[in-house]
């Protein structure tokens, strides 16, 4: 067999898709950006929110609306303009709150449709028992249906190749626009409904309803259809509706008192300083935050199946990380060409770039490129030589040349036997060199030729797992922020001891079995820890299932996409480390605005409570340190303050607050720095720069 | 020796004695909630009650008996009060009326010793004896079988045992509080403190008039009142009566034992939790509101504007003289932050922001140190709430002890925080709208607010003390106060038995580089940073209308 070597692996499928030989991406995680149009696009679907069926999910913003609707009847009955504008203030801020949730539904529905476009009324091709073909609509597939589909047809559901082998653009879904391989048996075999095939023939085994597809689930999950509040999402709504019966309780109580204190207040001043106690900020931002988390994992191409996989991620100890294609590039590389007897290092790279010409393993392109690189050999004809490949029997490839050379190259003791058979002399150093590189962690391979009939070792190639470029830095932020890394891999614990240490994680399980990973996560997690991992083959499902976070690649098998509880589309594995600084950052978000709406109060006391009582207690006017204009300015300027605020954190609530790994100490100053200190100090500055621009309204000031 | 210096060097005297007691005392208690074995009047009261000891209860069953318990204890001191004049050593004293008996069944039983009446004039000395002082035993005691279930709940993995109520407080009472109190009572007796079980004597004042003056077992009632935080004093005068506290020595030793349990409790959760550094955290944070509330209240007593009052070196009006501006806020102080309610001068009389800070000490829900038992429970949590926000900004579902804070913590902490401000709140709104509840103030304006605002703050935290002014005699207050008492003292009980079972059914969560340390300054800046914050944003509103309106005035 004679053919000119190509540099593309285009007729044959990638071993590992190109993301593997990515670089990892930088660790700063933040969101897409947030257009101001956006509101306005939003603000339709904020209006229809004002549904008190739909209020009353928020129970602070709810309290808001009911006090909205009362101060409007009450300023009907009564009309005052100071009235008229708490009324517009208080209406605004329950629509401020539903518009940051439209918002970031928003962004979801874009995502949707672009989604449904994929989905179209496809035709499916159905083989029905009998080996006839019936064109069927793809909504009445049902599962163990079995479809054919050619070049040009669009995959009716979602299934398993069972039989050919076809390029499949799958851009509708990943949006990457490279087509991917799929072929039946092993671990490409999945194929999701409303993707193309381009080339070839498949025979696909459907494995769901219709309704129940893969595009369907994501298309809702973008929407957000259907969203559940999370279990720490809830905790903290349950902590903000006791905040709030608590100030409605110190409000309603206020009344007698001031009434004892010569001082009865109107309603419409209570509710306002309810209002402004009562957790508006974080109560109106909560369900934008979760959503936009959620939206950060789509915006990285990663599929949450519910939001709580996303706060366990945030939570995780342990990430478990298989070595091929997470922690080195998907195959090894040639690094070093060593040369033994009195041969010469060129003569080794020479021969090994013709035993590897025809090799189209990432391991035989490496070689070529190494001895093109090292020492200028040009890739040459191999006109008239017969490849020799590789099989598991011999344990070695070569080239046998038109003038009677033979090349081989191999594991060692395979190539060893080899020479030996045909009375070829093994060099001493040999053996030293073949220790050495795996010694190191290194795979040799052993080159020998055949010369007139005489054999001999020329030298052996040092191939390499390259660890990729950045991951030992993500591995120390892993481990300040408390993430313990295991590599997993099925090398010996010599080697894999080598690649460990080289990557910088903390541990490593060798000569791995899917029993073991098993096990590993078991132990981990009687100790109380929680588990994050990747995987994609179907001996993977069952440690995906089990792990508390288990990414799924969207090129594995359908049974370790059901297992995991996120489908990385890009079938990235070194995604783990972002998915799990997304969960923190949720987390993170909440805390701070949380924060940052209690703290909010000091000041707005300080600007109500002398306003409300200054006529009857002069002294209380001593408390009026932002020195507002008058009650009335100062009573409206913290309402608007208090609606503005919203809207000004909008754009931090979808994007997330701005996280770097780091130690929980060193993170739990920064943020009650900015959001505990910046809390209590801002609303005096923004409340006082309100109320001088409103003290010039006639009335007001 | 100016005011000020004695000041200072009786706050460095009562931290120092403290700190050397704490540890050790802790480490006693500890012992005493886990040692395997029973005294041999422990076997025979377990033997005669029919109590296997060491069979362990779940929360719903631990907080059954004490609820039980404490329901006999109303009903038995209710009959008691009012059968005591045909009981023996009625020394003349009529049946309590039904509205007041039921308000002093209650009050000794929380723990909170609020006191309609003057001892000497109402109580019989048997009611004192068998009835006010055996309370003030066992309601201490059952603060601190609460507190040490849900130190239980964060030591223990997955289960569902919290302990045994009816040997946590027979063990409390036998091990730890009588001893005490015995020790206590003879330090008391021999200076100056008085025993007895005469009949009144009649002396003749120099100005020819007649007076009779009651005695009683004082120094072994005196001893409890501190030490469980009680503050049911035998006389209407509290502390402040020579015969309670006659001396400047016995007046320290008094604060001293106000202050001893709840303060060493920390190093018992300390022990008990297996590490140390929490222990120390959480008495940090209740060292740090105490000390700040001392030095806040000195500041205001001594520097109280006006000739008379700078010529005297301070507010002495409502202070005893022979324990001065020096000694008296002091005791204000640590009686408000402890629950206990024992007086050595009279609230009411401090400056305007003096009784504010009386009244803010309280509404902080008695944690620092707080009352014995509930001061630690009440801690723990305010340290949930702040772990919660804390453990959020870090990154991580917030965990405390290595036990996760979800939803159902959240729900039963959130309802513990709303149970106390809602019945001051509404218990103060009410008075303050009724007839019957505007009545029964004295002082017109600012100062009367404070009055009602006070008492429902002193009966709904389970503290005791009165403001002065307030005639609180009256069927509403009696009743309205006995029922914010009931529900301020059970309620958050129970919440927090059902919380120490949530937290005991856990796995705990290894610690990582990423968990927020509890054991760091930072939390405790922030764990007393949210019980001042959420009791200053909850009050400020009343508290503007009272204390500040006045000292603002």
């Amino acid at each position: 067999m004679t053919r000119t070597p190509t540099r593309t692996g285009a007729t044959r499928p990638h071993l590992a898709p190109e993301s593997l030989a990515l670089p990892v991406a930088p660790h700063r995680i933040s969101g897409g950006l947030f257009d101001p149009r956006q509101l306005v696009r939003s603000l339709p679907d904020a209006f229809r929110k004002l549904d008190p069926r739909s209020m009353v999910k928020s129970p602070v913003m709810f309290v808001v609306e009911v006090g909205a609707v009362l101060t409007t009847i009450l300023t009907i009955a009564t009309s005052t303009l100071f009235g008229w504008l708490i009324v517009v203030w208080l209406w605004l801020t329950v629509l401020f709150a539903n518009l940051a949730e439209a918002v970031a539904e928003g962004r979801g529905k874009a995502q949707a449709d672009t989604l449904r476009r994929a989905k179209t009324e496809a035709e499916a091709r159905l083989l029905r028992p009998d080996g006839k073909e019936e064109r069927v609509p793809a909504t009445s597939l049902h599962v163990d249906d079995v479809v054919i589909c050619e070049a040009g047809d669009l995959i009716p559901g979602d299934g398993e190749v069972i039989d050919g082998i076809a390029s499949v653009d799958e851009s509708a879904i990943t949006g990457e626009s490279a087509p991917v391989i799929r072929e039946s048996g092993g671990d490409r075999s999945a194929v999701t409904g409303g993707t193309k095939v381009l080339s070839d023939r498949i025979v696909v085994r459907i494995t769901s309803e219709p309704g129940e597809t893969f595009l369907d689930r994501m298309i809702a999950l973008v929407e957000g259809a259907g969203r559940q509040k999370t279990p720490n999402e809830i905790a903290l709504t349950i902590l903000l509706a006791s905040l709030t019966i608590i100030f409605l309780l110190a409000v309603v109580t206020l009344q007698p008192m001031a009434g004892y204190s010569g001082q009865q207040q109107s309603v419409v001043v209570l509710v306002a300083l309810l209002v402004c106690l009562i957790p508006t900020t974080i109560g109106a931002l909560l369900s934008a935050i979760g959503i936009a988390g959620m939206d950060r994992l789509v915006q990285r191409n990663v599929l949450a199946m519910s939001g709580r996989a996303v706060e366990a991620a945030g939570d995780v100890s342990t990430l478990l990380l298989d070595k091929t294609g997470t922690i080195t590039l998907g195959a090894r590389q040639a690094v070093d060409f060593l040369p033994v007897g009195g041969s010469r290092r060129e003569d080794v790279a020479a021969a090994a770039q013709l035993a590897s010409l025809a090799d189209e393993t990432p391991e035989g392109r490496s070689i070529v490129v190494l001895a093109k690189e090292k020492y200028d050999l040009r890739g040459r004809e191999l006109t008239g030589a017969s490849v020799i490949p590789f099989t598991a029997e011999t344990r070695m490839s070569g080239v046998d040349q038109p003038d009677g050379r033979e090349i081989r190259k191999g594991a060692a003791s395979a190539v060893a036997r080899w020479v030996q058979r045909h009375n070829g002399t093994i060099p001493r150093d040999t053996a030293e060199v073949v220790d050495e590189i795996s010694s190191t962690g290194g795979t040799p391979l052993v080159v020998a030729e055949r010369r007139d009939g005489k054999a001999q070792v020329l030298g052996v190639i040092h191939l390499k797992d390259i660890v990729k470029e950045g991951l030992r830095d993500r591995f120390d932020d892993l481990r300040a922020m408390g993430i313990r890394t295991i590599m997993i891999t099925g090398d010996n614990p010599l080697t894999a001891k080598a690649i460990a240490d080289e990557a910088g994680v903390d541990d490593f399980l060798a000569e791995a079995k899917p029993e073991d990973k098993m096990a590993l996560i078991r132990r981990e997690q009687e100790g109380g820890k929680l588990i994050a991992m990747t995987g994609d083959g179907t001996n993977d499902a069952p440690a995906l299932a089990a792990a508390d976070v288990g990414v799924a690649m969207n090129t594995g098998t359908p049974a370790a996409k059901e297992a995991g509880n996120m489908v990385d589309l890009d079938s990235n594995p070194t995604k783990l480390i972002e998915i799990v600084e997304i969960g923190k950052q949720l987390l993170i978000t909440r805390g701070a605005l949380t924060t940052f709406s209690i703290a909010n109060d000091v000041a707005k006391y300080f600007a109500i409570i002398p306003a409300m009582f200054a006529a009857v207690y002069p002294g209380l006017g001593a408390l009026n340190i932002m020195r507002l204009a008058t009650p009335e300015s100062a009573i409206l300027s913290a309402v608007i303050f208090n609606a503005l605020v919203i809207i000004a954190l909008i754009p931090l609530a979808l994007r997330g607050v701005r996280y770097r790994p780091t130690s929980a100490s060193a993170m739990l100053r920064r943020n009650l720095w900015i959001y505990g200190l910046g809390g209590i100090i801002a609303p005096f500055i923004g409340i006082k720069l309100i109320d001088l621009l409103i003290s010039h309204i006639p009335g007001i000031g | 020796m100016s005011p000020g210096l004695t000041a200072v060097l009786l706050v460095a005297v009562l931290v120092t004695l403290l700190a050397v007691v704490h540890r050790p005392f802790g480490d006693y208690m500890a012992w005493v909630y886990t040692s395997e074995k029973d005294l041999k009047v422990e076997r025979w009261l377990y033997r005669a009650v029919r109590v296997n000891p060491r069979s362990q209860q779940g929360w719903t069953i631990y907080a059954a008996s004490l609820v039980a318990f404490s329901i006999v204890s109303v009903l038995f001191l209710y009959l008691l009060q009012r059968l005591q004049s045909f009981l023996p050593w009625s020394v003349g004293m009529k049946p309590v009326p039904p509205d007041g008996a039921f308000n002093t069944a209650v009050s000794f039983v929380t723990n909170t010793n609020w006191q309609w009446y003057s001892g000497e004039s109402t109580m019989s000395y048997l009611t004192q004896m068998a009835g006010l002082t055996v309370q003030n035993f066992l309601s201490a005691a059952v603060g601190m079988a609460v507190a040490i279930a849900l130190v239980r709940g964060f030591a223990r993995r997955k289960t569902r045992e919290l302990g045994n109520f009816w040997v946590d407080l027979t063990r409390t009472t036998l091990r730890i509080l009588l001893p005490l109190s015995f020790v206590a009572a003879i330090i008391l007796l021999a200076n100056g403190v008085i025993q007895n079980l005469a009949d009144p004597t009649t002396v003749h004042t120099l100005a020819g008039a007649t007076q009779h003056l009651p005695g009683g077992n004082v120094a072994s009632q005196e001893a409890i009142k501190d030490l469980g935080t009680n503050g049911g004093g035998p006389f209407n005068a509290n502390s402040a009566h020579p015969f309670e506290n006659p001396t400047g020595f016995t007046n320290l030793f008094e604060i001293f034992l106000l202050l001893v349990i709840p303060f060493s409790l920390p190093a018992t959760f300390g022990r008990m939790v297996g590490n140390l550094k929490q222990g120390y955290a959480i008495l940090a944070a209740m060292g740090v509101i105490w000390i700040g509330a001392v030095v806040a209240m000195y500041a205001v007593e001594f520097a109280h504007p006006g000739a008379a009052l700078q010529a005297a070196g301070g507010a002495l009006e409502g202070k005893e003289t022979r324990l001065g501006v020096s000694s008296s806020p002091l005791f204000a102080v640590s009686t408000t932050l402890t629950s206990t309610g024992a007086v050595n001068s009279m609230h009411s009389s401090y400056t305007a922001l003096g009784g504010g800070i009386t009244i803010f000490d309280m509404v902080l829900g008695e944690v620092a140190p707080g009352g014995t038992g509930s001061g630690l429970y009440g801690m723990l949590i305010l340290a949930v709430v702040a772990v919660f926000v804390a453990g959020l900004m870090v990154g991580r579902t917030p965990e405390y002890l290595g036990k996760k804070i979800g939803a159902r913590e959240m729900k039963l902490v959130s309802l513990y925080i709303l149970t106390t401000p809602a019945l001051v709140l509404m218990g103060a709104g009410l008075a303050l709208a009724l007839s019957a509840g505007r009545s029964s103030i004295l002082n017109p304006g600012p100062h009367g607010l404070s009055e009602v605002l006070y008492a429902f703050t002193s009966a709904s935290n389970n503290n005791g003390s009165a403001f002065a002014g307030l005639s609180a005699n009256t069927p509403f207050y009696n009743t309205a106060l006995g029922l914010a008492m009931l529900f301020g003292r059970f309620v958050p009980m129970v919440l927090v038995l059902a919380l120490a079972g949530s937290l005991a059914s856990q796995k705990p969560v290894p610690e990582t580089a990423g968990t927020l340390r509890t054991q760091s300054p930072l939390f405790v800046g922030m764990l007393a940073g949210v019980a001042i914050i959420v009791a200053g944003l909850t009050f400020f509103p009343a508290l503007a209308l009272g204390p500040i309106a006045e000292g603002l005035l």
